[in-house]
C-alpha cells in the first residue's frame, strides 16, 4: 500500500468520533495508536481508556465502517493494552474541544514512582491543582463525586457561578 | 444542546448499522489482535490457573457490586459503584480471555465465566457475600481494592507481557476504587454514633476473610517472576488500611480467620454458602440458551 493511501487512511482514523464524548475525536483522546499497512492490508491499533469500557468495539466498528466506505477493503483493527492509556495523552485541541462543551479536562495524572511502588492514599477531596469551571473560569470548583455517567469522567460543582459540570478524570 | 454539540451526536449515526448499543450483540475476544504467546519457560498451565483466580475475584465481586444498582442512598454512589464494577467486569474479561489463551484449549471468556461449576472457580471467598449494608459495601470494598492494587502494582512488573498490561491498566482503575471506599469507611468511622459502631460492625463481619488473601498456594509458587507472592503484598495492604482506620476512629477487628474445609479455600474451588446464589443467577440466561446469540 503506498504512503499516500496510508496517510489518507490515517486522517479517517483520527476524525472518527468517540461514541461517548462525541465532541471529540480518537485522535483528540490519544487512543489511537497507529495506522499502519502491512502488505495489502490496513491495520489500525487502539487503546481503550478503561478496563471495561464498553465504547471500545463501537470505535472498532466505526474505524472499519468509515474505512471500508472510504474503499479500503481489508482493514484490522488491534487492540494494544501497553502502555496504560493515560488522560494525559489527550491532545491541546481536544482539550479545548471539551472544555467547550462544558467537559472541564483533566489536569495532570499522577505519576506513579519508578520502579512502581505503592500508590499514594487520598483520603479528602482536596487536588493538587485546581479544576476550573468550563462555563465562568473559576478555579473554586468541589468535587461532588469520583465517578460520573461514564467510567472517564467525575463531578464537580462550580463554587463562583453554582453549575454543576464533568470532569474528566486524570488517570 | 448547540449546534455543534447536536452536529456531534448526529455524526454518530452515520456509522450505524445494525449493530449499535444492541444488548448482548456480537461481544468480540477483549484480547484481540494481541501477541498471547506464552513467554518460554512459563508454566502455561499455573499461568492460565493464576488468570482464573484474578479473572474470579473480580468477576465475582463486580457481580455483588451489580446487585446493590438501584439500592444505594444517592444517585451519585449508584454511579460510583456501577462503574467500579464495570471497571473489575473489563479486568474479568481480559484475565478469563488471558486465561482460555495459555490454557490452550479453545475456552473463550464466556465459556469460563458461564460454562463452570462451583468447584471450577478461583475466587476468594471474600468477594461471596451479599452485603448486609451501606457499610459492609464499603468495608469489603475497602480491603479487596487495597489488596488487589497492591498485588497488581506488582504484578505490573510480571514475565507474562499480556498479565503485565493488564495489571498496569488495572491500577490506575484500582486507585480510583480505594480511595472512594476509604473516603466513605472514614466518613462513616469518624461519623455519628451510630454510623461509627455500623462501621465496626461491618468491619468485624468482614474480618475472618482477610486472612485467606495472603495464603500461599502450589499456582503462585510454580510462577516464579510472574506470579506475585501473597505474602509480598501483606505489608502494604496492612500499611494502608491501618492508617484508614486510624483516620476512621476505627479498631482492627480481633478475628481468627475463617477456617479452611479440610485446608481449602476459595482459590481451592471450595466455596461459602452464598457461592450457589450467584451462580444461579450469573449463569441461569447462557444456560438456557447455550450458545445463543441475538
Amino acid at each position: 500500500m503506498v504512503t499516500a493511501a496510508v496517510q489518507a487512511a490515517r486522517e479517517i482514523a483520527a476524525a472518527v468520533p468517540d461514541p461517548e464524548l462525541p465532541m471529540v475525536t480518537l485522535a483528540d483522546l490519544g487512543i489511537l495508536r497507529d495506522v499502519a499497512a502491512e502488505g495489502e492490508q490496513l491495520v489500525v491499533t487502539i487503546t481503550p481508556t478503561y478496563s471495561g469500557c464498553p465504547a471500545l468495539r463501537e470505535i472498532a466498528h466505526d474505524l472499519r465502517y468509515r474505512l471500508t466506505q472510504a474503499g479500503f477493503t481489508d482493514v484490522i483493527v488491534r487492540t494494544e493494552l501497553a502502555p496504560a492509556w493515560t488522560s494525559d495523552w489527550i491532545t491541546p485541541e481536544g482539550r479545548s474541544k471539551l472544555r467547550a462543551a462544558g467537559i472541564a479536562p483533566p489536569s495532570p495524572a499522577r505519576r506513579r514512582q519508578v520502579p512502581p511502588g505503592p500508590v499514594p492514599l487520598t483520603l479528602t477531596g482536596t487536588r493538587r491543582e485546581p479544576v476550573h469551571c468550563p462555563r465562568c473560569g473559576s478555579g473554586d470548583t468541589t468535587q461532588t463525586a469520583a465517578f460520573s455517567a461514564t467510567a472517564c469522567k467525575a463531578l464537580f460543582r462550580c463554587e463562583t457561578c453554582r453549575e454543576p459540570f464533568e470532569y474528566v478524570k486524570d488517570i | 444542546m448547540t449546534e455543534d454539540e447536536f452536529a456531534a451526536y448526529q455524526s454518530l449515526a452515520q456509522d450505524s448499522d445494525d449493530h449499535r448499543w444492541a444488548f448482548g450483540t456480537g461481544f468480540t475476544d477483549p484480547l484481540e489482535g494481541i501477541d498471547a504467546s506464552v513467554p518460554d519457560g512459563v508454566d502455561a498451565a499455573a499461568l492460565a490457573t493464576y488468570c482464573l483466580m484474578l479473572g474470579d475475584d473480580a468477576l465475582i465481586y463486580s457481580h455483588r457490586l451489580q446487585q446493590w444498582m438501584t439500592r444505594l442512598p444517592e444517585l451519585e454512589e449508584e454511579t460510583a459503584i456501577a462503574n467500579i464494577a464495570l471497571d473489575l467486569l473489563g479486568q474479568a474479561r481480559m484475565l478469563l480471555a488471558r486465561a482460555g489463551l495459555a490454557e490452550g484449549a479453545g475456552r473463550q471468556e464466556d465459556r469460563l465465566a458461564f460454562f463452570r461449576e462451583e468447584n471450577e472457580f478461583r475466587n476468594v471467598r471474600l468477594v461471596e457475600a451479599l452485603d448486609a449494608d451501606f457499610a459492609e459495601l464499603t468495608g469489603r470494598l475497602l480491603v479487596f481494592s487495597a489488596w488487589r492494587l497492591a498485588l497488581f502494582g506488582q504484578l505490573a512488573g510480571s514475565r507474562d507481557p499480556v498479565l503485565a498490561a493488564i495489571a498496569a491498566k488495572g491500577v490506575n482503575e484500582l486507585s480510583y476504587h480505594r480511595d472512594y471506599a476509604a473516603q466513605w469507611v472514614i466518613r462513616l468511622g469518624d461519623g455519628t454514633r451510630l454510623s461509627h459502631d455500623k462501621m465496626q460492625a461491618a468491619l468485624s463481619t468482614i474480618w475472618p476473610l482477610v486472612d485467606e488473601l495472603f495464603r500461599a498456594d502450589g499456582v503462585v509458587a510454580a510462577l516464579p517472576e510472574v506470579a506475585a507472592h501473597p505474602q509480598a503484598v501483606r505489608a502494604e495492604v496492612d500499611a494502608v488500611l491501618d492508617t484508614v482506620l486510624a483516620r476512621a476512629t476505627l479498631n482492627r477487628p480481633d478475628r481468627a480467620p475463617m477456617a479452611a474445609v479440610a485446608g481449602k479455600t476459595g482459590r481451592d474451588g471450595v466455596h461459602t454458602e452464598a457461592f450457589g446464589y450467584i451462580l444461579a443467577e450469573l449463569q441461569s440466561l447462557a444456560r438456557a440458551h447455550p450458545d445463543g446469540t441475538w
